[in-house]
Parts: structure tokens; C-alpha cells; sequence
């Protein structure tokens, strides 16, 4: 194709430019070896970190299942008590759902926000000294940042029987959202978590911002 | 009518309604992506079902794990049975809950709390339900 021919004139040298050549293959190795070192760094840290389980990408639904099922394995060899890996494993699954549906697909290239076919995100499960922690993270419209962050203020400030009063008044309103939680999610997670829920928001550009939820399930 | 019979799969439970009977079954584990498709066909045959109901209908509920999406339709089939009721046949929901797993007993009684259908709260020893 014609392509083979254009990408000798875009390389920047020559024909015979032979030391321009030399020293691409040189920052190659260089390169390659300091990504063998910082594979190793990365393992050490998620070690170091006690990282069960982590993914940056596309997200589908079979994803999602690969990803629980994976969860589910490792948490039957780390987690005597039933109670703490069902919960573990339902607020990984709240967690990635929502990841799924409030999302608006974009991704950052070049430190600016692009569109996508696919949900996008980040999620890292990691065993703490008290319990676990589910981080994740997604871009969202900037417009519904104000809505959400109230959302969680209000599950925050109340005490575990208020939350589930809420649960159930949520549950009985019969509206249901585009997805069919209802607004269920964040609240379902907060209790299975009984702690308060950590976030963040990350202002991108005017119409995106990055949204962070730490999830901390404790024994 | 005809029963609705469906195969558990890892995200959904496995259904059984028999019209013959009144005895409706729905067991393992339902956290779908999108759990409106699953349950529509649920919620229309209870439909079709409450227009010439048995005298007696028992929904068992055996779930080991539901998502939020799922909470909603589960709440419609209940609707739909209080429906039953309300024509005066003899509706009864038996929620069974493994014998640590307090989350599921709560869930149980949220929709007693909701739902004006009487609740059994079944004690059992483990869910046999689908792997992840």
C-alpha cells in the first residue's frame, strides 16, 4: 500500500542516513529496557499495595463478568468470613456497573478528553490493614457533577438505619432510571460498605470531569 | 397458559412458574447489566397469570446475590402478585436467606415493608446458585 512508501519519507532522514537509523534502534532497546524495569516497579507496587485486582480500559459486559468471576476466586483464598466476601463482591459489582452506565465514554489522549464507542475506566480492588478498598474511576458530563456529588453528601451524612430507610423509599418511589437501578446504587454500596463513601471529581474541560469513588469495606 | 421455565446462568436466576400449581420459583443469583430486558417476560406472565390465578400462590425467592438494577423488577413482580391478592387469592413470598448472610434477610424485609404480601423468612444453609 501506499503508505509504506510515505512512512520512509516521514521518518525524517534519507536514504543511507545510516547513524539517524543507528540511534533509533538504540533508543529502542533503551526504551524497552526501562519498560522491563518499570514492569517489575509495577509489580512490586501492586505487591507492595496488596492489589488484588486492577484494569484501565474498554469495559463491556462480559468484562464485567470475567472481572467477578476473577474477584470471586482470589477473595475464597484471602476471606474466611462469607459476610465480608459477599459484601466485597457486591459493592465490586455496584461499583463496575456503574462504571458501565455513568459513563460518557471518553478517554484522555495527549492530556485532552476524546470520544468512544465504549464505556471507558479505571478499577483497583486492594486489601487494607482494616479490610478492602474498590477504587474506580470514569469520566462523566460535567453538567450532572453537582447532582451526583449531592447524591453522595446525602448518603454520607446519614447513619446506617436512615440509610436504609432511604433504600426503601427509593425502592417504593417506582421511578426507575434509564438503567433500572433508580438511584439504588450508590446508596446499596454505602451500606454494604458501612463507612462513608470517598470521592472525588477531576474538572477535564468544560463538558467532562473525572470522577473517583473509594470504597473502603472493613471487617 | 404455559409455565415459564429459564436456565440459570451466572447473571441471571434460574425461573420457574408453573400456572398449574401456582408454585413460582426464582433461585441463584440475578445481577445483570440491564435487568429490564430479563424481567419484562417475568412481569408479563404474572400478568397473564393474575387474570385466572390459582387459589394459592407461593413465590419462592432464593437468591444469592441481586444487583440494584434487579431490585426494581423484583419489587414489579411483587406488585404484580399483590395484584393476585387484591382479587382475594392467597398470595405468600417465601425469601430464603442463608444463615449468616443478615444482608439478605434486611433485603427480605425491606419488601415486606413495602409490599402488602405476607413474608415467610426462610433460614437455610446455602444457596446453591451459579458461579460468577
Amino acid at each position: 500500500m501506499e503508505r509504506v512508501d510515505n512512512s520512509v519519507d516521514n521518518s525524517g532522514g534519507g536514504p543511507g542516513d545510516s547513524p539517524a537509523l543507528g540511534g533509533v534502534l538504540c533508543g529502542i532497546v533503551i526504551s524497552s529496557i526501562l519498560m522491563l524495569h518499570s514492569i517489575h516497579d509495577l509489580y512490586d507496587e501492586l505487591e507492595r499495595k496488596r492489589v488484588m485486582l486492577t484494569f484501565q480500559g474498554p469495559l463491556s459486559a462480559e468484562l464485567i463478568s470475567a472481572l467477578l468471576g476473577a474477584m470471586e476466586r482470589r477473595m475464597e483464598g484471602i476471606e474466611q468470613d462469607p459476610r465480608i466476601r459477599r459484601r466485597v463482591f457486591n459493592v465490586v459489582m455496584e461499583c463496575l456497573q456503574n462504571l458501565f452506565h455513568h459513563n460518557n465514554n471518553r478517554i484522555v489522549q495527549g492530556g485532552r478528553t476524546m470520544s468512544t464507542d465504549e464505556p471507558h475506566g479505571v478499577v483497583m480492588i486492594a486489601q487494607t490493614t482494616q479490610g478492602y478498598q474498590v477504587l474506580t474511576g470514569n469520566f462523566m458530563a460535567e453538567g450532572d457533577v453537582e447532582r451526583l456529588k449531592g447524591h453522595l453528601d446525602r448518603i454520607n451524612s446519614l447513619p446506617p438505619e436512615q440509610l436504609r430507610e432511604l433504600y426503601r423509599e427509593t425502592l417504593a418511589n417506582g421511578t426507575y432510571s434509564a438503567k433500572g437501578g433508580g438511584g439504588l446504587g450508590m446508596i446499596d454500596i454505602a451500606r454494604k460498605s458501612g463507612g462513608k463513601l470517598e470521592y472525588g471529581f477531576v474538572p477535564y474541560d468544560k463538558d467532562n470531569a473525572f470522577f473517583s469513588l473509594n470504597v473502603n469495606v472493613t471487617n | 397458559m404455559s409455565a415459564l421455565l429459564l436456565e440459570g446462568t451466572p447473571k441471571t436466576p434460574t425461573v420457574n412458574f408453573d400456572p398449574e400449581t401456582g408454585f413460582l420459583e426464582l433461585k441463584g443469583r440475578s445481577i445483570p447489566e440491564n435487568s429490564i430486558d430479563f424481567y419484562k417476560p417475568l412481569i408479563d406472565w404474572l400478568d397473564k397469570y393474575g387474570r385466572s390465578p390459582r387459589p394459592k400462590t407461593a413465590l419462592h425467592v432464593q437468591l444469592e446475590y441481586f444487583n440494584t438494577s434487579s431490585s426494581k423488577c423484583i419489587l414489579d413482580l411483587f406488585k404484580k402478585l399483590e395484584g393476585v391478592r387484591a382479587t382475594g387469592n392467597e398470595v405468600t413470598v417465601l425469601w430464603h436467606y442463608e444463615a449468616d448472610d443478615e444482608d439478605m434477610l434486611e433485603a427480605g424485609e425491606d419488601y415486606a415493608g413495602i409490599i402488602n404480601i405476607p413474608f415467610k423468612m426462610i433460614q437455610i444453609e446455602e444457596v446453591d446458585g451459579g458461579e460468577a
